[in-house]
């Protein structure tokens, strides 16, 4: 079987002269959910947008599935960017059918469910919701597709503890034990039990990849802590 | 409400360790049918991966076992229940005689301390 996600000497350099990734060599396998972690400007972004094809490599590449980022691999990769890229002015509802009918693998009444759970109105326009409802529904979207592979870009940094629970909650429920969520966050302390390894990056190498269990019996010491001292400013 | 977890140590054992305090304190029952690992996980909010570390170690120790098909049991050993119990006593015991130790109390005096506590009724 594949790695869900392979990297193999996957560079990438901006203005000829900065590297954001460097030389990156990753596999993951299927069934875990693992956090993408670094400080700032580290290169996950970056890592995320060549997994979904947004960006090409300088050098190296990346696989998903064993397959090169394209038309085949977006069916199997459910991605939540950093920023929305949704339409406004559109109702919830309206977005739903749009994904509904885009994406084969979206389950339409999983999204109703979370919507209800979450006590958010299919009714309302998009802009008439506040930030953190507004990351809620795009998690919801993203959530609600039978992928193979998730990746979401900082899920859980603007919204308030509670519904942080909640998102957690959401994606433990629907995370089907075949599939692969990667997940960037500096939130490390309020993932960190969710999580089966991590994966850090440090000015675009990779610094660690290790099971969380393993980083704990090893160090006496949380990620969240080890995090903190690798990273000291 | 997800469990209450400490930072510094495999979250798989402190699974381990809150299922079989479950069990001493009667949460669960011998012979019981525990959650499914997703049911538990969700509640723990834990990855289920480590939910099913913790219930495969619990299962090699005996203190739980699968049926095929039906899921997974709670012993119905009362000698390895009882066990249990006085194993999770012994270490409590261990925890506070390293606390009173630290405090500067020798052994004599925190048994002093400890019959002065019971003498006074403030615990049960």
């Amino acid at each position: 079987m594949n790695p869900i996600l392979e990297c193999r000497n996957l560079s990438k350099k901006y203005c000829n002269h900065f590297y954001a990734l460097n030389d990156l060599t990753l596999s993951l396998d299927s069934g875990q959910i693992v956090g993408l972690l670094g400080p700032n400007g580290s290169g996950k972004t970056t890592l995320i947008k060549l997994i979904n094809g947004l960006l090409n490599p300088s050098s190296g590449e990346v696989l998903i599935d064993g397959k090169a980022p394209g038309v085949d691999t977006k069916k199997i990769v459910s991605y939540l960017p950093e920023r929305t890229y949704l339409d406004e002015s559109m109702k919830v509802r309206d977005i739903i059918r749009f994904f509904a009918d885009f994406y084969d693998n979206f389950i339409t009444d999983r999204a109703y469910q979370m919507l209800s759970d979450l006590e958010i109105s299919a009714d309302a326009r998009l802009r008439t919701l506040s930030k953190g409802t507004k990351e809620k529904v795009q998690l919801i979207l993203v959530m609600s597709r039978d992928a193979k592979l998730y990746i979401l870009d900082e899920p859980i940094g603007g919204v308030d503890p509670a519904a942080r629970d909640y998102i957690l909650h959401t994606i433990l429920a629907n995370y089907n034990e075949e599939s692969t969520i990667l997940l960037s966050t500096h939130l490390i302390h309020d993932i960190e039990n969710i999580l089966d390894r991590v994966v850090f990056l440090k000015e675009g190498r990779l610094a660690m990849n290790a099971p969380v269990d393993d980083i704990r019996m090893e160090q006496g010491r949380s990620v969240d802590t080890l995090f903190r001292e690798v990273f000291r400013c | 409400m997800p469990w209450d977890l400490d930072n510094d140590r495999p979250i798989y054992l402190q699974l381990m360790e809150r299922i079989q305090q479950d069990i001493v304190s009667g949460v669960y029952k011998a012979g019981d049918k525990l959650p499914s690992v997703r049911e538990l996980a969700i509640d723990a909010a834990v990855n289920p991966n480590t939910m099913q570390k913790a219930l495969s170690e619990l299962e090699r120790d005996g203190l739980v076992h699968s049926r095929r098909t039906s899921g997974r049991f709670i012993t119905e050993d009362e000698t390895m229940l009882k066990n249990l119990r006085d194993e999770l006593a012994s270490r409590h015991i261990q925890d506070f005689m390293e606390k009173m130790k630290q405090l500067g109390f020798q052994e004599k005096e925190t048994l002093e301390k400890l019959q002065d506590t019971i003498k006074r009724g403030t615990l049960i």
